[in-house]
């Protein structure tokens, strides 16, 4: 098993840089999953009630100039190993102008995933800084539990509004109340409402526009036959929704939600290159 | 600067951090893992600094020792505000190490206690070898105070690598963690270790009753409140 890979363009560096923080925020600990020629950061915490399930997807190639993996045997060529993302993240977040960004997966002590940050310092030399993040290697036998989830039977799909707007909304009505109802239709409208003893708060969008999965195979066959005002909604913990939106500094290509009536929240950003799903189970 | 820039690397977090003389003339800086906590949970940082880095270095090859970085970090970015040139003697695992900075209306003397090994907690060791963690450092301190009151030698300024303090055995009982910080903190009139242990962060050239640090046979630094 051996992983080894390096980003030198600036630009890549600090695109990393920025998909790390955003599942930093996200997940204490997560699996990554390293495959020729893409990695994945993923969250299968579903089981345990209440958890929030996450799958990123990275192609690698738009990332690191080199990029090496050897998997655990060869007919499973793939990596999965737990880690700290908030690790990779702090570890990047310094890396800021670096010449050179290498990650390595070394077995000193114990499993670590050794970053080397090569920097210029002050006087002008090359000035080397390693982070050595522990990691433990998930053994082949659990792989199962993290496929890719499937998108859900949902209801309602619905295009998010701007992201920055509903970040800022989100933000005030947490400091409200600890969940919130997103509720959407199939005419473009989407409502998220808090609800206290003291007061109701709703804001409403509108034209928001809904994605055309009638037009791929497997659609849902209940989309077909909905009454395009009737609205699907679920409650969700405010905290999940407001750390995913916090995440997202770049604003992705497309970001839609899926929502299974009173059951699960299936967020999906898409940008260039990564893209992200994020499951928010509906509480009780 | 330099120092400054190189201890942005390490977590905010992080407790402890380790310098040491390394192969080749560098200097490295390295998160210390605390053994109490899972040491395979915790990140290590690592970096080194070429010796040219600094203005003068005068190290024992493979010495290394343990501080805290939050205090080292306030006064390095008060340094840093200040242009201040930063001198760090130390010695042993285990003695205390001294950041020391001159400027023309102040002289800054910080000590902090490094970490030393279980087994020679009672006396200083003579060679220097990595420290384990274990040995909490209010050890250290106590017998840095044992050594204050005992009327040690500063001796440090202008010898490298480090000041030399003769020590006393200490206690028998290490204090209490916490009995140690209330001592430190509360002001407790007339009572001579403490009042000089309090005054060792700072001394001014200006204090009444004469001459500054250096020199002193019995302190690092006067007490700037002056009993007289």
């Amino acid at each position: 098993m051996r992983f080894r890979a390096k980003i030198v363009d600036l630009a890549c560096l600090n695109h990393f840089s920025r998909v790390t923080g955003t599942i930093a925020r996200l997940a204490r600990s997560c699996a990554l999953r390293l495959t020729a020629g893409k990695l994945f950061f993923i969250l299968a915490d579903r089981a345990a009630g209440g958890g929030a399930g996450l799958w990123c997807e990275l192609c690698q190639g738009n990332y690191f100039d080199e990029f090496q993996m050897e998997g655990v045997a060869a007919e499973h060529n793939e990596i999965y190993l737990e880690v700290v993302p908030e690790n990779l993240s702090r570890a990047l977040k310094t890396a800021q102008n670096a010449k050179a960004f290498k990650i390595k997966l070394t077995n000193k002590h114990c499993p670590c995933l050794r970053v080397a940050v090569e920097l210029t310092s002050l006087s002008n030399s090359s000035r080397i800084v390693t982070h050595d993040i522990p990691v433990a290697v998930i053994p082949r036998r659990l792989w199962n539990d993290f496929r890719e989830p499937s998108v859900p039977d949902f209801d309602v799909s619905i295009y998010l509004p701007a992201l920055k707007t509903m970040k800022s909304v989100v933000e005030r009505m947490k400091n409200l109340s600890n969940s919130i109802v997103i509720e959407a239709n199939l005419s473009g409208e989407m409502n998220l409402k808090i609800e206290t003893a003291v007061v109701c708060v709703t804001t409403h969008f509108k034209d928001l526009g809904n994605p055309p999965w009638g037009k791929l195979d497997g659609c849902p066959s209940s989309s077909q036959v909905r009454d395009p005002e009737s609205m699907a909604e679920a409650r969700i913990d405010i905290k999940k929704l407001q750390q995913l939106l916090a995440g997202q500094q770049v604003n992705p290509t497309k970001a839609l939600c899926n929502i299974v009536s009173k059951r699960i929240v299936h967020f999906v950003l898409l940008h260039e290159d990564v893209s992200l799903q994020y499951f928010i189970p509906a509480l009780a | 600067r330099v120092l400054a820039e190189a201890v942005l690397h390490f977590a905010a977090g992080q407790a402890e951090v380790t310098l040491g003389a390394g192969t080749g003339d560098r200097i490295g800086l390295r998160s210390h893992v605390d053994d109490v906590a899972e040491p395979s949970k915790a990140m290590v940082t690592e970096l080194w600094l070429g010796r040219d880095e600094f203005q003068a270095v005068a190290v024992a090859p493979g010495s290394r020792v343990t501080f805290c970085l939050k205090e080292f970090r306030a006064l390095l970015s008060f340094a840093e505000a200040s242009n201040l040139s930063l001198t760090i003697h130390y010695d042993t695992p285990g003695r205390p190490l001294v950041v020391t900075a001159e400027d023309t209306v102040l002289e800054v003397h910080l000590v902090l206690a490094t970490l030393s090994d279980l087994e020679s907690s009672s006396r200083p060791s003579q060679t220097n070898h990595v420290s384990h963690l274990a040995a909490p450092s209010d050890d250290d301190l106590e017998s840095y105070m044992i050594a204050l009151e005992a009327g040690a030698d500063e001796g440090g300024s202008g010898v490298p690598p480090s000041p030399t303090f003769p020590l006393r055995t200490p206690r028998s009982a290490p204090s209490d963690p916490e009995e140690e910080e209330e001592e430190e903190e509360a002001a407790v009139p007339g009572t001579p270790p403490h009042k000089k242990f309090r005054s060792l962060f700072f001394g001014s050239v200006l204090t009444p009753g004469g001459a500054g640090p250096a020199p002193s046979q019995e302190v690092l630094a006067e007490d700037s409140d002056g009993e007289n």
